[in-house]
């Protein structure tokens, strides 16, 4: 992720009407983006000092009450467990995955648009879609269980969402199904960046495929598996849709599926306590924010040079 | 590069079987009956029923959804590119003091799903007298989709070669006149990959809505799919007939664009 050469306008004096234009260009944007994204999360911080419940001005200052609830409430511990999990297992699952997957369809193959197009229709589908099809099919009398028995592994078919054994694995093989396309867009993306003719020559000094895959295209692709796994990352930290459609909200704390999320929305909004909601809100924030910034700061500082931080 | 190996073949089948198995199960299984499901929740329409697409059809409920959800996309989409690269204009082409730090504060944004914001931006919008109207959901998609459109197009408005702008400029062209005649034009790949991105994430959305959105007049597809499967919890064949129809919008848009969205990706990645 190396900036193209900066084009710097040359520097001379602003005047006004560049001024103008700039402020005119780029206002609404930012006027937006503050009222709906930086305004909200500072008023999580304020409400989260008060036990509120949505309705006038909250008046009832309880200091860091919220907080030593939330850090002492084993539900809280709990979701942030699965979170945990579902962060490394993402990346430990789709990673190879989504690595293989790329480099298959990179190669010049009969067919290869229209099976790129088919694996990206799981993540195309929306949450809501995915979740209500695979809750059907998990039912112990779904089809996933009929397919089993009718090959004779009868003996393979399971409680798939309710057992809290098996419940997360079930989680990880749908996040699974539904995620990893965009991890092979972002690939393919990467190693069309990729000159030929490394490949090339090196397949002419004999280098094998295996080879040529192996010291050449996963090196060169290392930035972009560098940011996916950044998107992951966030992504696991923050997981809410497919958890409350499948397990909804009474279930996923018994399944063992419960995130930082879902515990945010049953808390807060479903228990119209919106000032521990928002409490729950900020504690979620930090916590992304400090794994970001660690992640930024020691995996991402070579890759991306501003790009991230800087905008040169 | 180009031998034909039939196991690349083996696995890229056994692959698109895998991906494609639980929406084939979806769109089958709206064509039979829910006895059928029973008996044999993995087999095939035996024989096909039509009934359960052509109820949903010709009920109210799934058009208004529709339409709600089409208007918020595109309110969404148009809003999303248009001020996204006004503002990666700047960013790009403009330089000035605090660049560095306006771009740092969309790029912050990209940490931040709506997940995090999602309470007090349901506070916000009451406030605003804008629960259970689509506005109450197209101004925070809006804020939410800036950040990634920007990421993708600064990059892209900064690889246009200074040489056209020199050249437009001893054309007595403004700045602005070389924005709309030349850098709009050049950056239509881009506009599209970021256009669809935010298409998608509108269309699919569901944790803002869920929010926002509380009367059924107002649901868009999301909310309408999980509103009735709850109410129809025991009609598994029409459930899974009103989720495939549901689903038929988005793979249409996204089939019509798909190169599209993996050669904008690819600046973006380079950044």
């Amino acid at each position: 992720m190396q900036a193209p050469s900066p084009l710097r306008p040359r520097r001379r004096g602003i005047g006004w009407a560049q001024r103008l234009e700039i402020v005119a260009l780029s206002g609404p944007a930012i006027l937006v983006f503050v009222g709906f994204v930086i305004l909200p999360v500072l008023m999580a911080a304020y409400y989260g000092f008060y036990k509120w419940k949505g309705f006038g001005k909250p008046t009832n200052f309880v200091g860091l009450d919220n907080y030593v609830t939330i850090l002492q409430d084993t539900a809280f511990h709990e979701a942030l467990w699965h979170n945990a999990e579902i962060l490394v297992l993402s990346l430990v699952l789709q990673g190879p995955v989504a690595v293989g997957l790329a480099l298959l369809l990179n190669r010049r193959m009969r067919g290869q648009s229209v099976i790129r197009v088919l694996i990206f229709v799981p993540y195309v589908i929306s949450e809501v879609i995915t979740g209500t099809a695979w809750a059907l099919m998990l039912q112990t009398n779904g089809a996933i269980n009929d397919v089993l028995r009718s090959i004779g592994l009868g003996g393979l078919a399971e409680d798939w969402l309710a057992d809290p054994e098996l419940a997360i694995w079930s989680l990880m093989i749908i996040l699974t199904w539904k995620y990893v396309g965009f991890a092979v867009i972002l690939f393919l993306a990467g190693m069309q960046n990729i000159p030929d003719e490394l490949s090339e020559a090196a397949a002419v000094d004999g280098a094998s495929f295996w080879q040529i895959q192996r010291h050449i295209t996963l090196p060169l692709l290392g930035p972009t598996i560098r940011i996916w796994a950044f998107l992951s990352i966030i992504g696991s930290l923050q997981l809410f849709d497919l958890v409350y459609i499948i397990w909804g909200q009474y279930v996923a704390s018994t399944a063992g599926t419960s995130t930082m999320a879902t515990y945010m929305v049953v808390e807060g909004r479903n228990a119209a306590n919106y000032g521990y909601g928002n409490a729950v809100a900020v504690v979620l924030f930090v916590i992304s924010m400090v794994i970001a910034l660690i992640y930024q700061r020691f995996v991402l500082r070579r890759d991306t040079e501003g790009a991230l931080t800087g905008g040169q | 590069m180009s031998r034909r190996n039939p196991i690349v073949y083996l696995v890229a089948l056994m692959l698109v079987g895998l991906m494609l198995g639980p929406v084939i199960y979806i769109i089958l299984g709206g064509f039979r009956t829910n006895s059928q499901i029973t008996v044999a929740p993995a087999g095939l329409p035996d024989p096909w029923v039509a009934g359960n697409y052509t109820e949903i059809l010709s009920g109210g409920a799934f058009w208004r959804q529709v339409g709600n959800s089409t208007i918020a996309a595109v309110v969404t989409t148009v809003a999303v590119v248009t001020l996204g690269v006004m503002a990666s204009y700047v960013l790009a082409r403009y330089s000035f003091r605090g660049r560095g730090a306006m771009y740092a504060l969309f790029a912050a944004g990209l940490m931040f799903p709506a997940t995090v914001a999602i309470t007090p931006l349901y506070l916000l919008v009451k406030n605003l007298g804008l629960v259970n109207t689509l506005p109450g959901v197209i101004l925070p998609q809006i804020a939410f989709g800036l950040p990634t459109t920007i990421i993708i197009l600064v990059p892209f408005l900064r690889a246009i070669p200074k040489e056209i702008e020199e050249a437009a400029a001893i054309d007595r062209c403004s700045r602005l006149g070389f924005f709309w005649r030349m850098v709009l034009p050049l950056s239509v790949p881009g506009l599209i990959t970021t256009g669809i991105l935010a298409f998608i994430g509108s269309w699919n959305s569901y944790l803002l809505p869920l929010f926002i959105l509380n009367d059924q007049d107002s649901f868009t597809l999301p909310l309408g799919v999980q509103a009735f499967a709850s109410q129809y919890s025991v009609d598994t064949a029409k459930v899974l007939a009103f989720t495939s129809l549901s689903m038929i919008p988005a793979l249409v848009f996204f089939s019509l664009f798909e190169r599209r969205i993996v050669g904008g990706l690819t600046g973006a990645v380079k950044g």
